[in-house]
């Protein structure tokens, strides 16, 4: 497959622009996996996604190419994300529809005004807990928990990702975890 | 728990991580057989692990690839050239071939072009490509001159015909047929054609 990557991308380089809706095929799924998990908003992810192939595309002349094209992909991704993430804080989307709810948004939750009650949350489906306490995360533990447990990556491949030392990375899924384990051990 | 030994903690995560040294890993073993906090502790790893994971896999929203594409910007034109005749090496040869046989086609018809000519006549005069019909002579016969002027200052008993150049008549010259003048290059295959069927 990585064979046939490259030739693509040498194809994208003369400026094929099919070849490069090959590879966009070969990576939608986990580039919007990455931007969902990261922002937790379908939209929101479908845009960072996109946002993600337009700017592999124009960069293309910077992908060294002797390097692995996934990790310099969602390297893209999740600083598309991060920032986005920085950008917009603080983090409640009343037009978010709520996972496993069918329709229900934050509205929903907020009747006349008040502030959604700690119990509510609570007794919300578990898939809503996991997407708070990912929420809750810091983007710096968010992405490598994401990288490590959704994309499950090798903590080396995260490292060239996010081109962090391995150190780094292994003491942030350490404190992602327990910060996890924090919101999650209720359930 | 907070009587534990530190590492404990940071070896559960090695362990996680399948990064453990085989020693670390009988402490770690042995300990949380012993100790209810630790392993408690232990096991909400383990569920949160667990539940981050099961988050299930989406795929991207149908259409997705096709407004990516559609974001990305235009091919260049000159891009578009290429790519065709890289795909059709018969009709770049075809072409190129026309191209290069028609440039000399047509090069061969301007060279004869500016080549003066004209009806040979002894009673003709010649001064700097025009052609005069002297006062007093009467041609009997048509009369063509390419690529020069002609002064008419006697009589012609034919037609006059002028290609690529002027006709100057004087007040006593006089021409009993037509008198035509050609100058673009098709006027001028069209004349020469008509008067292949003479």
């Amino acid at each position: 497959m990585d064979l046939m990557v490259q030739r693509r991308i040498k194809q994208v380089l003369k400026g094929d622009q099919n070849a490069f809706g090959e590879i966009v095929e070969l990576y939608k799924d986990k580039v919007y996996q990455i931007c969902f998990r990261m922002l937790w908003d379908r939209h929101e992810a479908e845009d960072a996604a996109q946002e993600t192939f337009l700017k592999a595309f124009l960069n293309i002349h910077t992908y060294n190419q002797d390097k692995k094209f996934s990790t310099w992909l969602y390297r893209i991704a999740t600083n598309l994300c991060i920032d986005k993430i920085r950008k917009k804080k603080p983090d409640y989307h009343l037009d978010a529809e709520i996972a496993g709810t069918d329709g229900l948004n934050m509205y929903s939750h907020l009747s006349s005004g008040d502030q959604l009650p700690e119990e509510e949350v609570e007794s919300l489906e578990v898939q809503e807990t996991i997407r708070q306490a990912i929420l809750l995360l810091p983007e710096k533990y968010r992405s490598v928990i994401v990288l490590k447990y959704v994309e499950e990556l090798p903590l080396q491949e995260i490292a060239d990702i996010l081109e962090l030392p391995l150190g780094t990375v292994k003491t942030r899924v350490h404190r992602g975890r327990e910060a996890l384990r924090k919101h999650l051990r209720h359930l | 728990m907070t009587s534990c030994p530190k590492q404990i903690v940071h070896y559960m995560h090695e362990y996680l991580d399948g990064e453990i040294e085989n020693d670390a890993k009988e402490e770690l073993k042995l300990h949380i057989e012993t100790c209810e906090d630790c392993k408690h502790h232990y096991l909400e790893l383990k569920k949160t692990i667990a539940f981050v994971q099961s988050a299930s896999h989406i795929a991207a929203p149908a259409g997705f690839k096709a407004r990516v594409m559609a974001s990305l910007p235009r091919d260049k034109k000159k891009m578009g050239v290429e790519r065709w005749l890289r795909n059709h090496p018969f009709f770049t040869a075809a072409a190129l071939f026309l191209l290069l046989m028609g440039g000399g086609f047509f090069s061969m018809l301007e060279q004869r072009d500016h080549q003066f000519a004209f009806t040979k006549n002894s009673e003709l005069k010649v001064e700097n490509e025009t052609v005069i019909v002297p006062p007093g002579t009467v041609i009997e016969e048509d009369v063509v001159v390419k690529n020069g002027d002609i002064r008419i200052e006697g009589a012609v008993n034919g037609d006059v015909t002028v290609i690529n150049g002027e006709r100057y008549m004087a007040a006593a010259g006089s021409v009993t047929g037509e008198i035509e003048e050609i100058d673009r290059l098709f006027e001028r295959l069209w004349f020469e054609i008509k008067s292949l069927f003479k």
